[in-house]
């Protein structure tokens, strides 16, 4: 046991980040998995995290209740933003998610009480590791359940053919909204445990690189099932302290890992995770979204 | 008078990044992230280049071959793979992603993360005036060459056998190849063009500022998505035409917005254009099934 307590100080950041950071994964997948790529969510964990860490520095509000205010902000602006963009596909959704991404972060620089560019510093570190394995196992185990659902099934059909779904009644724009609300709850949930984890938040860290390093845990971890993002986002964060004697090749290591996975794991990690299923895990990856 | 010469300047070095990009989506609907990594890839060539006694001018003549045939290598490796089996647009992009952290991880290796200049003495420095106005040599010299360019493009693309190649495969690849052109030879020349003029972009952004440095790219791709959008995704002149918008709507927000809200000005742009009219000044193609 000792060891383990060891290994767990040792690495308490990268481990903690590497559950913040399935949460992500897996709430960029929501979207994903309708068939459509949204870039939106680094800047809801970043309005969460904002949100929440105010809320126990500046108005003592207890840490649980202010986790839900910040991912319940989070989900009501993804509403309107949601109503608004939906109307776009592929790559005009993914700049325009990506354009309000950049809107969030100038505006964090623009409201003083945000501390501005310097950031916010001094949060209460509230957030224990349990905390974020326990979410992450609830926000998996759900996500999953619904996977297998009517709801699911629905968003499987509206990603494999929009106009046969519609055609089979089902209401396509609802059923997007609600997966991208619901990425938006996720990745605010996670963004307020972000900013109790680590006694400092800065804009930058919710920004365009965030956006895109949460694409590319989901993508390259597979998206048939809910453990392909988490398997992404435990590789994609594990390596950089794996590598650590090879600091400088790293980003290296993870632009040649990023680029064979595409070109010779199409459908993503997932896809080695469970090589017996893959008559039916082959159907479903990166290659059928936008 | 001062701020138009500013923002014909820096809409110029807009125009020439934002071509490459227009260039390889227009022909292949491929948002190629690793854009900015060869637009900061240019910069260091030509640094290579002068700290070997290179004079400017033939620097960036350098800077263009080298990067254009980076341009070629990443599509070799990162993206004709994906064609080969007609994968989506998500998978090259995310592919692209894996290039560019390697390209800047190299020039990290070689440079550092800092701020470089160029050697001294090598960049005019004389200034002229006409009517009163204050003019740099270099910047002068830098906007002639990137409307230049620009004005060879657009020859190139209308006028000249490649041209035509180029615009049918844009329309439809399958009907190009039966009609007897060579797709692949077509294909590199698209990336070759697209990677030397954002390598030129990079070089004249690092001759006006005299400070490259290896995350010099990163602003410049949000820009350009809005350059792009603005004028109409994979529209040529859109691009150029979207380029001066931005740049002369950024100089005017100056006029009525704190400085660190300029960027503000070109993400609320691109959203706004998105919303209401997603395909732009020029963009011909209606947005995928709206």
């Amino acid at each position: 046991m000792d060891d383990l307590g060891a290994f767990l100080a040792a690495y308490q950041t990268t481990i903690g980040f590497i559950g913040l950071n399935a949460m992500l994964a897996l709430s960029v997948w929501l979207t994903l998995y309708t068939g459509q790529l949204t870039l939106g969510n680094a800047a809801f964990a970043g309005i969460a995290a904002y949100c929440s860490a105010l809320l126990t520095m500046k108005a003592g509000f207890p840490f649980p209740l202010a986790l839900a205010c910040g991912a319940v902000l989070a989900a009501a602006v993804s509403v309107p933003l949601g109503a608004t963009v939906f109307r776009l596909r592929g790559v005009y959704l993914a700049i325009a998610t990506l354009a309000f991404g950049e809107i969030v972060r100038v505006a964090i620089l623009a409201i003083p009480v945000t501390g501005r560019g310097q950031g916010l510093v001094g949060i209460p570190p509230k957030t224990e590791l349990w905390h974020i394995f326990a979410s992450l196992l609830i926000i998996a185990v759900a996500l999953e359940r619904l996977r297998r659902s009517t709801v699911g099934r629905a968003w499987a059909a509206i990603r494999e053919d929009e106009v046969a779904a519609a055609s089979q009644g089902i209401p396509v724009r609802g059923y997007q909204l609600a997966a991208f609300v619901l990425g938006a709850l996720v990745a605010g949930w996670a963004g307020g445990l972000a900013a109790h984890f680590d006694f400092a938040i800065q804009p930058d860290e919710f920004g365009f690189a965030r956006a895109v390093q949460i694409l590319v845990f989901a993508v390259v971890g597979g998206i048939p099932n809910v453990l392909g993002p988490i398997a992404g986002a435990l590789l994609f964060t594990a390596l950089p302290a794996i590598l650590q004697p090879l600091q400088e090749y790293r980003d290296i290591f993870q632009g040649v890992i990023l680029v064979l996975v595409i070109v010779f794991l199409p459908r993503g990690l997932a896809t080695i995770l469970e090589l017996r299923r893959t008559a039916r895990l082959r159907t479903i990856g990166a290659e059928d979204v936008a | 008078m001062d701020q138009i010469y500013n923002a014909i300047f820096i809409g110029s070095i807009y125009a020439l990044f934002a071509l490459g990009f227009t260039l390889v989506f227009s022909v292949l609907d491929i948002l190629n992230l690793a854009q900015p990594a060869l637009f900061t890839l240019g910069a260091f060539v030509a640094l290579f280049a002068m700290q070997q006694g290179v004079p400017a001018a033939l620097a960036v003549v350098v800077a263009f071959l080298v990067c254009g045939i980076a341009g070629v290598m990443c599509d070799r490796v990162a993206f004709a793979p994906l064609r080969r089996r007609s994968a989506p647009p998500l998978s090259a992009m995310i592919s692209s992603i894996g290039v560019s952290l390697i390209i800047i991880r190299l020039i990290q290796l070689k440079y550092g993360p800092d701020l470089q200049a160029y050697p001294a003495g090598t960049l005019p420095a004389a200034v002229f005036s006409i009517g009163g106005l204050q003019l740099d040599t270099l910047r002068s010299a830098i906007i002639a060459l990137a409307i230049g360019l620009m004005l060879g493009l657009t020859y190139l693309v209308r006028r000249t056998r490649l041209g035509r190649e180029l615009r049918a495969l844009a329309e439809n690849p399958r009907a190009a190849r039966i009609l007897g052109i060579d797709v692949e030879r077509a294909i590199a020349a698209t990336f070759f063009l697209s990677a030397g003029l954002g390598g030129v972009a990079g070089v004249l952004y690092g001759f006006a500022t005299n400070s490259p440095f290896s995350q010099m790219g990163l602003g410049f791709e949000l820009k350009a998505f809005a350059v792009m959008v603005v004028g109409g995704m994979g529209s040529i002149p859109g691009a150029v035409l979207g380029a001066y918008i931005l740049s002369f709507g950024e100089i005017a927000s100056l006029t009525f917005l704190p400085s660190e809200l300029r960027d503000a000005f070109a993400y609320g742009l691109l959203f706004a254009v998105l919303v209401v009219r997603p395909r732009g000044i020029f963009g011909q193609r209606a947005v995928d099934r709206v």
